[in-house]
């Protein structure tokens, strides 16, 4: 039998917003309207969230709005505290340590150094008034490096790759078209060779063509530096072109994985039936 | 030696929106050795397809066993492997052709086949010449090679899907209904491929509408209707 190790294991990642209350805080009288206690407003935005993402794979998560996605993807990234659960790396440095319980410092070099992410929005990834060059520039400079011309070189060698043209790397991204901003944001997420990326509905918002160009060039990326991604989007077409496995998330659980053709062809929970018979 | 064996299959499906279920096949037997070709007939609806589905996982079996021998794990049971065995299996060992194409947007013929190749390790000096000897061995015309595949006829998509299938020379093929909506002359071309795939050891299992026209390839036929294996 294959015995590998996944990259990163999420076990039983559960996050609040609010205090909680008597009647939600225990589980037999918890009476939620979907991931809401009416009693006092706290929500759950996941709940025992248990995940393995292996290497060189990309790991799709697909959902509703407000299924929990993106509050998943911001624990990952240690953009929002987690309520409890643990989280472990494939790393040497950081073996056998759960991730979520190390220090602001020890987390800001995971993000610097192992992690790379992709928002949907790129005002969240992007530095809008540095040059694009700057902004990989800076991602560089937090992971370490210090010299100019080393960086300008992987700089260029990044744009180049996400195909921006290179007499305009000294631009700031706010005056670029929202396909440009994302290959950007992408390039900047590669720049310290992440072995780990996060990409968050990176291609909502954009027209087809542009978004065939990101999946085109997120395949490449895959296929070329083996880099290991979760994948979030309710764009099941998205899902299907890019993830080997997926996770059907609903009100912040985990409802249904699989082999991601099996999902769209064979859903076995009824709200992935409802999802995928949705698909025009 | 055995390559595949189902024992005892049954898949159901459940709506859950129309509260309905629908009993596709079950007790589905047999038995197939390395290097044959196992041909499955019968009418629209009677499981063919259903049974080729769960061998590959699109369809998650739900009854009885599906052994296959894999070269990397051994003999293993194809409905308890876990998704990312079964993955390793789709890229190194087990191939599947239907008639239709559904792929990167805006990749031609030859970064299709060659990205197969890319997919199980391989470098790209070797990628590059494989796929040409694949696109050219399935006698894809040459003008195609660099362009989209969506304007593709239907015989030319499916010499594409099985370049892509081969070139990863599967131990298993699994042809879907292949020579579907194929005109006379293309189905010729599409017997020729199999019996090229025979001959270099491929096994195969395929379903066919019109059988006799697979005839003289098949080692079995497993006929839905009378539930059973029959030697040709």
């Amino acid at each position: 039998m294959m015995l590998e190790e996944p990259i990163l294991s999420v076990k039983n990642l559960s996050k609040q917003f609010g205090d909680g209350c008597r009647r939600c805080s225990d589980p037999s009288t918890r009476d939620l309207i979907k991931n809401y206690c009416p009693s006092c407003g706290m929500v759950f935005a996941c709940r025992d969230i248990s995940l393995d993402l292996y290497p060189g794979e990309i790991l799709g998560v697909v959902g509703e709005s407000g299924s929990g996605k993106s509050s998943l993807m911001k624990c990952l990234y240690f953009d929002s505290d987690v309520t409890s659960g643990e989280l472990y790396l494939q790393d040497e440095e950081f073996y056998g340590q759960n991730l979520w319980t190390l220090s602001a410092q020890k987390k800001r070099y995971i993000r610097n150094h192992k992690y790379g992410m992709v928002y949907q929005n790129p005002v969240h990834g992007l530095k809008m008034d540095f040059t694009s060059i700057g902004n990989i520039a800076e991602k560089l400079i937090a992971a370490g490096n210090r010299n100019v011309d080393n960086m300008k070189m992987v700089g260029e060698k990044l744009l180049d790759t996400v195909h921006i043209p290179l007499f305009r790397m000294k631009e700031e991204p706010r005056n670029f078209s929202g396909g440009m901003q994302q290959r950007v944001q992408i390039a900047k997420a590669l720049s310290n060779n992440p072995p780990v990326l996060f990409l968050d509905e990176v291609t909502t918002g954009l027209d087809l063509s542009v978004q065939a160009d990101v999946l085109d060039l997120i395949k490449r990326i895959q296929r070329e530096f083996g880099i290991s991604m979760i994948v979030v989007s309710h764009d099941l077409a998205v899902i299907r072109m890019l993830a080997d496995r997926t996770i059907v998330m609903l009100n912040g659980e985990v409802i249904e994985n699989g082999l991601t053709d099996q999902i769209l062809e064979d859903p076995i929970h009824p709200y992935t039936q409802t999802l995928v018979y949705s698909l025009l | 030696m055995t390559m595949l064996e189902v024992h005892n299959f049954g898949k159901t499906f459940t709506n859950h929106q129309l509260q309905t279920t629908r009993q596709a096949v079950q007790n589905i037997q047999f038995r197939l050795e390395k290097g044959q070709f196992l041909g499955i007939v019968g009418k629209s609806g009677s499981g063919k397809s259903t049974i080729l589905k769960s061998i590959y996982r699109t369809y998650l079996p739900d009854q009885g066993h599906i052994y296959f021998d894999s070269d990397r794990f051994g003999k293993v049971d194809l409905t308890k492997i876990t998704e990312r065995q079964m993955i390793y299996l789709r890229k190194h060992e087990i191939g599947y052709v239907s008639q239709f194409l559904n792929v990167m947007p805006r990749t031609t013929s030859r970064e299709l086949v060659e990205n197969a190749i890319l997919e199980m390790g391989e470098s790209e000096s070797v990628a590059q010449s494989e796929a040409e000897k694949a696109l050219a061995h399935f006698e894809l015309d040459k003008k195609l090679w660099d362009m989209y595949p969506n304007t593709f006829s239907g015989g030319e998509k499916l010499r594409l899907n099985i370049a892509m299938a081969t070139v990863k020379k599967p131990r298993l093929l699994l042809l879907d209904e292949p020579t579907a909506s194929l005109d006379q002359q293309s189905k010729v071309k599409v017997k020729e491929v199999i019996e090229k795939l025979k001959n270099s050891g491929t096994t195969l299992v395929g379903i066919f509408h019109d059988i006799e026209f697979m005839e003289n390839l098949c080692d079995q036929v497993y006929d839905m209707n009378k539930r059973k294996l029959e030697v040709s």
